[in-house]
C-alpha cells in the first residue's frame, strides 16, 4: 500500500519535472530569440572587416579579428548627434511631463461638466498617424515660424549656428504631439487617487493651485517617473520628425538616430560591424534607462 | 443644440459613480463654499455666472490648468490635420512658399485612388496591420501564459522578452538587416540547417514584407506579453480551479476558460499595435537610409513622405496622408466611442 502511494508520487513528480523541463525549455528558447539580434549586433561591432565575413555571425572575433575601431568611429561620427538628442530629448521629456501631470489635473480631479469631451480629444491625439500632420508642420516652422530668423539677435548674440533652431522646434514639436500621451497616463492615475484631501483642502478654501502644489503634485512623483521613462524612450527614438525637421544628417542639430540611419553604408556596400557599433551607440541611453528602471518602463507600456 | 450637449456631458458627468456628481457638489459646498462663492458672484458679470452655471463652479479657476496645454495640442494636432486637408485640395508642389487655396478640387485623391503605387502601398498597409497585430497577439499570448505558470526568475524573463521594444526603429533595422544578410546572417544559417535559403529577405519582393513583420513581432510581442500578463493576473484563482476540477486538460482549460477572459486586453492591445504598426516608416527608412523602402515593402506611411519631401508633391502627399488618416480612424474611432460610452478614458 505504501510503496504504491510512494510510487505514484514519484511518478507525479516525475510527471511536473518533464513539464517544468519543457516549461522552462521554451521560455529559454524564447530568451536567445529575444536576444539573438542584440548578442549577434554586439559581437559584430567588435570585428575586423574579413573577421565579419569570415567568422560566425554570433560568435566573437579572437586575435586579428577583434577591433575596437568600428566603436571609435562610431562615437566619433555620433557624439555630436548624442549631444543634439540630448539637448531636446531632455527638455522636452521634462515639459511634456509637467505640462501632461498639469492638464490631466485640471481634467480629472477638478470636477466640472464637459470635461470628457476635452479629454477624448486628448486620447484621439495620442493614435493619429503623424504623416497626416506632416505637410502643415513642415511648413508651419520652415515657412510660417522661422525660428532662425525670427530668433536672429539670439543667434547673433550668443554665436550659435542658426541651424540649432531645429533642436527648439523639436522641443516644441514633441511636447505638443507627447501631451496626449502624458495627460492620459496621468489621467488614469489621478482616477484612482482619493478625493477626500482635496475636497477637505477645497472646503478651507484652498485654490486650485494651492491643492496641486501641496497634496497632487508630492504624490504624482512615481507616475513621473514612468511618464518621464515613457516619453524620453520615445522621444529619443524618434526618427520622423527629426528626418522632416532637420532634414539632413550633416546639419550640425541633426539629432543621432538620423545620422545612424545613414551610417555604414557606401559605395563598396554596407559595413555592418560599424553600423552594429552605432546602433548600440544610439541605443545605450535607452538602454541604461530600461535596465536601471524596466519595471516602470513595463507600467508605463502596459496602461 | 446647447441643451442637448449639457444633458450629455451631464449623464457623462454625473454617470460616475464613484465621484461626487456636479449637482450633489454644489450641495456639499454650500456649508464652507458660500461665502467664497457669494464673493465671485458678486465681482462677476451675469456672463461668467451663465459659464459657472453650465460648467460647473470650479470651471473657470480650472481653465488655467489645461486650456493652455490644450489649445498648444489642438493647434498643432487637429489644427494640422485640417490644414493637411485644404493643402491636399490644392496643387501645391515644387519650391513654392504657399499653396494656392483659390482653386481647390479632389483632383490629388483622383489620382492617388488611381495610382498603382497606392493601390500596391494600400494593400501592404493593410497585410502589415493585420499580419503584426494578430501575430503579436498571438506570440504574446503564448509568452505570458508560459511566463505566468508560476515559475522563477519570472522578472528576468519578462525584462528581457520587453527589451527590444526599449529599442529605437532605427536601431532594430540594423540589427535585423544583419540577421537578414544572405552571406552571413543568422536567419539564413538558420535555414541552412534545414537545407534551405540562403534567401535574399530584404531585397527580394516576396519576401520582404514578411521579414519586415517579423522584425516587427519581434520588438513588440513584449509588449503585448506584458498587457496579456495584467490581464492573467486579475483572472481569479477559482476559476483555474474550477476548470480542472471539471477534469479540463490544461490546453483545453485556457482554450475556453482562460482566453475568452482576455478580450478586453486583447481590444485595447490590438489598438495600440496598429498605431504601432503606422509607426513602422521609421523602420523601413532605416533598412535603406533612403525614403524609398525595399521594394515590396512600400507601405502609405513611405508612400506619403517620399511624395511630399523628396517629390515635393505637397498637395499630393497630403492627400495620401489623409487617406492614412481616414485608415486609422476606421480602426481607432469604433475603439474610443465604445470606451466614451463605457466611461473608460
Amino acid at each position: 500500500m505504501s510503496t504504491k502511494t510512494n510510487k505514484s508520487t514519484a511518478d507525479r513528480l516525475f510527471e511536473v519535472d518533464y513539464y517544468r523541463v519543457a516549461l522552462y525549455g521554451t521560455l529559454v528558447v524564447m530568451l536567445a530569440f529575444f536576444l539573438a539580434p542584440i548578442e549577434t549586433g554586439i559581437v559584430t561591432s567588435f570585428k575586423t572587416q574579413t573577421a565579419v565575413a569570415e567568422t560566425l555571425p554570433f560568435l566573437p572575433a579572437g586575435g586579428e579579428g577583434f577591433t575596437l575601431s568600428k566603436w571609435n568611429t562610431a562615437i566619433d561620427v555620433l557624439s555630436r548627434g548624442l549631444l543634439n538628442s540630448l539637448a531636446f530629448a531632455v527638455p522636452a521629456t521634462l515639459l511634456s511631463g509637467l505640462l501632461g501631470s498639469i492638464t490631466a489635473y485640471g481634467l480629472t480631479l477638478v470636477n466640472w461638466r464637459g470635461q470628457v469631451a476635452v479629454l477624448t480629444l486628448f486620447v484621439a491625439g495620442i493614435f493619429i498617424p503623424y504623416q497626416a500632420v506632416l505637410v502643415p508642420l513642415s511648413k508651419f516652422w520652415g515657412v510660417y515660424v522661422q525660428l532662425g530668423k525670427s530668433l536672429g539677435f539670439f543667434w547673433a548674440t550668443t554665436g550659435i549656428s542658426k541651424d540649432y533652431a531645429a533642436l527648439i522646434e523639436l522641443t516644441v514639436t514633441h511636447v505638443a504631439y507627447g501631451l496626449p500621451m502624458c495627460t492620459i497616463l496621468f489621467r488614469s492615475y489621478y482616477k484612482s487617487m482619493s478625493t477626500e484631501m482635496m475636497e477637505a483642502a477645497r472646503l478651507d478654501g484652498a485654490t486650485l493651485r494651492k491643492i496641486y502644489q501641496r497634496i497632487v503634485f508630492p504624490l504624482s512623483k512615481p507616475m513621473f517617473a514612468v511618464v518621464f521613462i515613457y516619453q524620453f524612450t520615445q522621444i529619443w527614438n524618434d526618427l520622423l520628425f527629426a528626418l522632416i525637421l532637420v532634414s539632413s544628417s550633416s546639419s550640425p542639430a541633426a539629432p543621432i538616430v538620423l545620422i545612424l540611419s545613414g551610417l555604414g553604408s557606401s559605395m563598396e556596400g554596407t559595413d555592418f560591424a560599424l553600423r552594429m557599433a552605432g546602433a548600440f551607440t544610439a541605443a545605450i541611453p535607452t538602454l541604461i534607462v530600461y535596465i536601471l528602471f524596466g519595471d516602470k518602463f513595463a507600467k508605463g507600456v502596459a496602461s | 443644440m446647447f441643451d442637448s450637449f449639457r444633458t450629455v456631458t451631464r449623464q457623462l458627468v454625473g454617470g460616475e459613480d464613484h465621484r461626487t456628481s456636479a449637482d450633489s457638489d454644489d450641495e456639499i459646498r454650500t456649508d464652507g463654499g458660500v461665502a467664497e462663492s457669494r464673493r465671485r458672484t458678486g465681482s462677476s458679470g451675469g456672463v461668467l455666472k451663465a459659464v459657472r452655471d453650465r460648467f460647473g463652479e470650479d470651471f473657470l479657476e480650472s481653465t488655467p490648468f489645461w486650456l493652455p496645454t490644450f489649445l498648444l495640442m489642438s493647434l498643432f494636432v487637429y489644427g494640422s490635420i485640417g490644414w493637411n486637408f485644404l493643402i491636399s485640395l490644392t496643387d501645391f508642389e515644387g519650391f513654392a512658399q504657399e499653396p494656392d487655396y483659390s482653386n481647390l478640387d479632389f483632383e490629388m485623391y483622383v489620382q492617388a485612388v488611381t495610382s498603382e503605387a497606392v493601390q500596391t502601398a494600400v494593400v501592404n498597409t493593410f497585410a502589415l496591420l493585420v499580419a503584426f497585430t494578430v501575430v503579436c497577439l498571438a506570440f504574446g499570448m503564448v509568452l505570458a501564459i508560459l511566463v505566468d505558470r508560476g515559475i522563477r526568475f519570472e522578472n528576468t524573463f519578462r525584462t528581457i522578452y520587453l527589451l527590444p521594444m526599449s529599442l529605437s526603429f532605427v536601431v532594430t533595422a540594423q540589427f535585423w538587416l544583419w540577421m537578414y544578410n544572405p552571406t552571413n546572417g543568422i536567419v539564413n544559417m538558420f535555414f541552412g540547417v534545414f537545407g534551405l535559403g540562403p534567401y535574399d529577405f530584404i531585397g527580394n519582393p516576396n519576401l520582404v514584407l514578411a521579414a519586415v513583420i517579423f522584425a516587427l513581432v519581434w520588438q513588440f510581442s513584449g509588449y503585448t506579453m506584458v498587457v496579456y500578463l495584467a490581464s492573467l493576473r486579475a483572472i481569479p484563482t477559482e476559476h483555474y480551479e474550477a476548470a480542472q476540477v471539471d477534469g479540463a486538460s490544461t490546453v483545453k482549460m485556457y482554450w475556453r476558460v482562460i482566453v475568452p477572459q482576455l478580450k478586453n486586453a486583447t481590444i485595447s492591445a490590438s489598438v495600440v499595435l496598429m498605431v504601432f504598426a503606422l509607426k513602422a516608416f521609421d523602420f523601413l527608412y532605416s533598412l535603406v537610409g533612403n525614403f524609398r523602402p525595399p521594394n515590396g515593402s512600400d507601405i502609405l506611411a513611405t508612400k506619403m513622405v517620399r511624395e511630399a519631401f523628396q517629390n515635393q508633391n505637397w498637395a499630393y502627399g497630403s492627400a495620401i496622408a489623409v487617406l492614412l488618416f481616414a485608415l486609422a480612424l476606421a480602426i481607432i474611432g469604433p475603439y474610443l466611442f465604445h470606451q466614451y460610452k463605457h466611461d473608460n478614458l
